[in-house]
């Protein structure tokens, strides 16, 4: 694939503050690629850089294979929508959308036709006399979406582009950016905190945390084999249990539970050696809770402590018996249906769903229930 | 009653609550354009009066009365009264006065009675002997108002978008000369500017009087007494009535609309000129006006500053109100400066108005 954005060892500091450790990734043509993680893990900045609004402070980036570093922004061919819009607010719909294509000094019956037709694209062409102010929050996103994509950049870079819309019309406006960037096959550079929007509209994701990215992959690699314990938490929603290798042979390991239980984990990739410190990941899907004890390993006890109805599916909270609590996603009309709180339940699980991480999780159990976690990972 | 016919009741309840509070508004305040502008006079002033605290009590009752929903109608009424009355009293009122004097004539200049005798010759006597006055005024609020735009925007960017931390402190330095009266501010100034003072021994020093001379700003070696003196010390004294709306507007505009013009291609002096400056217009607008319409009324600074053929139109006036006891053709000069400002605001606003900015 041909390489459009190149970062080779980019760094940013701000006096003492690291912004973003040095980097190393490449984009290619017409990718649409996200950069996930919690405020203050450096996407931004990075996406800044990519812009022309910081400059890296070691490293170069490349555009087009052309070292841009110290190129500024209205000479880069890299268009920005901004997380507000940014939108002009004293110039029709029209005019924001010709502003690049009128710097470019292009002729003005080109500009009429460009813009024209990407508000066909957007969908916008009747709202073209309008100002910013008389249009709702989806319409002032695709004007922002038709103001970047007008000038037919290299790359689009979008800043946190849905945040400020509502859960139903982000939703829409997801499919509605992928529909966009497949007409017009230009790479799309998405920042986000989201990581269902990151899952469900990204070709790749970059997972960030702390000016570092953790790791790079596809959304599937990325869901169901993490690099790390930040990413298996950050990415859906998952049960991570502290425990200690105890044997293994080849992918088959035997992990102690902190809680004393054993279980069996299958696990491909990384080698554990016995007696490691690791996390056993269970996605909530994957678990189902039974009736009675199975003990062949792939299973563990607990009481139900709380059930939420939720249309196609049941969440499940379980408490095991040392007291962590995991979550359990099942068919409503599963056969536990009858089961109540304070229940006792069995949990189990196919012996490939289990998957190992290096090191202990800081509190066992749900990413899902502990609040104050969420919080510090927004 | 049923539930469709409420929204009519009370829209009926409404429209009749809007009548009685418009017509006490207008009632009150024409009894006090009656009693202030000497429509009446003898035992009709105490009907006059009466007619008055008649409508204000009458009102008051009424909402005592009404109920909630007519308490919440005529309130609207009843805030506008205080300022609608003090106007009456004190700007209505004495317009009417000025107005009236401005078309009557006196037996002798000593005579203290004024025969209302539709004397358009007062305003002749205003345009023939004041002509250059009132275009001397107009130039000079005019230059000035355009050198605190040279100066104030400039100014009031840099706090806006530079200020960071010193900000209001900034700001604060801009208002610290409000402290000192006017009067002794613009005194001030014919202190510093004076013969002896410290700006001409320098300019002296440095040779440069031919220069400023060539420039017109100085006049046989003074700055005191000539016309710039005059300009600048009203480009002083507005400074800041032109610098703080334009500052107010900056700093509304959102530093990402810049960001944004960089990305598509705008240098950043071209992001000013696209979008900067069209989005400040509204502070301009406003400060011009804050800045014309006193500087053209403006008397003080030449009568400190300036020499006798510095006169601008409020000098006029003052000296034909005060000293000449010509209250006749002072009034007409008055109200045709008054009109004459009113056209070029409204003109101006035409020209510029920035409604349609967002």
């Amino acid at each position: 694939m041909q390489e459009v954005i190149k970062l080779e060892g980019v760094s940013k500091r701000y006096g003492d503050f690291v912004a973003l450790h040095e980097t190393s990734f490449s984009i290619g043509h017409g990718e649409f690629f996200a950069m996930l993680g919690p405020s203050g893990c450096g996407k931004t900045t990075t996406l800044k850089m990519i812009a022309g609004f910081e400059q890296p402070t070691t490293g170069k980036v490349l555009l087009d294979g052309a070292d841009v570093s110290d190129v500024p922004p209205y000479r880069r061919n890299v268009n920005t929508v901004f997380q507000q819009y940014a939108l002009f607010p004293h110039m029709s719909v029209f005019d924001n959308v010709a502003f690049g294509p009128r710097s470019k000094k292009k002729d003005e019956s080109q500009v009429r036709k460009d813009v024209m037709e990407m508000l066909e694209i957007v969908r916008l062409a009747d709202f073209a006399q309008r100002k910013p102010s008389q249009l709702s929050g989806g319409q002032q996103q695709r004007v922002a979406l038709a103001r970047a994509l007008v000038n037919y950049p290299s790359a689009l870079l979008l800043d946190e582009p849905l945040a400020a819309l509502d859960l139903k019309l982000r939703e829409a406006m997801q499919i509605e950016l992928k529909r966009i960037q497949r007409e017009v096959e230009i790479s799309f550079i998405f920042v986000t905190h989201d990581q269902h929007e990151a899952l469900t509209m990204s070709d790749r994701i970059a997972v960030m945390s702390a000016g570092h990215v953790e790791q790079i992959g596809t959304p599937e690699e990325i869901y169901r084999n993490p690099s790390s314990l930040f990413v298996a938490g950050f990415i859906g929603s998952a049960n991570l249990l502290a425990g200690t290798v105890e044997s293994s042979s080849g992918t088959e390991y035997v992990v102690a539970l902190k809680s004393g239980a054993k279980v069996k984990v299958q696990h491909h990739g990384s080698t554990f050696s016995t007696g490691e410190k690791v996390s056993l990941m269970l996605r909530p899907e994957a678990l189902n809770p039974v009736a009675g004890s199975r003990g062949d390993g792939l299973s563990l006890g607990g009481t139900l402590t709380d059930r939420v109805y939720e249309g196609a599916t049941d969440r499940l909270v379980v408490r095991l018996t040392d007291g962590t609590e995991v979550v359990c996603l099942t068919d409503s009309d599963a056969h536990v249906a009858h089961k109540v709180v304070g229940d006792s339940v069995t949990i189990n699980w196919q012996p490939q769903a289990g998957y190992l991480l290096a090191g202990w999780p800081e509190v066992s159990g749900s990413t899902t229930t502990n609040v104050d976690q969420i919080e510090a990972a927004l | 009653m049923s539930l469709v016919e409420a929204p009519a009741q009370r829209s009926r309840l409404g429209s009749s609550a809007d009548r009685v509070g418009l017509a006490a508004l207008l009632i009150a305040t024409a009894c006090l354009v009656a009693i202030g502008g000497k429509w009446v006079s003898g035992p009709l002033t105490s009907v006059v009066v009466l007619v008055l605290l008649a409508v204000i009590v009458g009102v008051i009752v009424l909402a005592w009365r009404g109920g909630t929903e007519a308490r919440r109608l005529l309130a609207p009424y009843g805030l506008l009264k205080p300022g609608m009355l003090w106007l009456g009293l004190f700007f209505l009122a004495p317009l009417w006065s000025l107005l009236r004097i401005s078309l009557s004539t006196k037996e002798s200049r000593f005579d203290i009675n004024y025969n209302f005798s539709w004397a358009f010759e007062n305003y002749q006597t205003a345009f023939t002997e004041f002509g250059g006055q009132f275009s001397r005024a107009f130039l000079y609020a005019g230059i000035a108002t355009v050198l605190t735009i040279l100066i104030g925007y400039p100014l009031a960017y840099v706090i806006a978008f530079r200020g960071g931390k010193y900000k209001n402190v900034l700001l604060g330095l801009v208002v610290v000369p409000f402290f000192t009266s006017y009067l002794i501010r613009t005194i001030a100034w014919s202190t510093i500017l004076s013969d002896e003072g410290v700006v001409v021994s320098f300019v002296k020093g440095l040779g440069l009087v031919p220069v400023l001379e060539a420039l017109q700003i100085m006049d046989n070696g003074r700055l005191l007494n000539t016309p710039a003196a005059v300009i600048g010390g009203l480009t002083y004294n507005f400074l800041p009535f032109m610098l703080l709306p334009i500052y107010v507007s900056l700093e509304k505009i959102d530093i990402g609309l810049v960001n944004a013009a960089n990305d598509l291609y705008s240098t950043n002096s071209a992001a000013f000129r696209k979008v900067v400056f069209p989005l400040s217009m509204p502070g301009v607008f406003a400060g011009t006006l804050l800045t014309f319409i006193p500087a053209a009324g403006d008397f003080v600074n030449a009568q400190f500053l300036g020499n006798p053929n510095t006169t601008m139109i409020g000098n006029s006036i003052q000296d034909q109100f005060l000293r000449q006891n010509n209250y006749p053709v002072a009034s007409a000069m008055a109200a045709v400066l008054m009109v004459s400002i009113a056209a070029l605001v409204l003109l101006y606003t035409r020209l510029f108005g920035t409604e349609d900015l967002a």
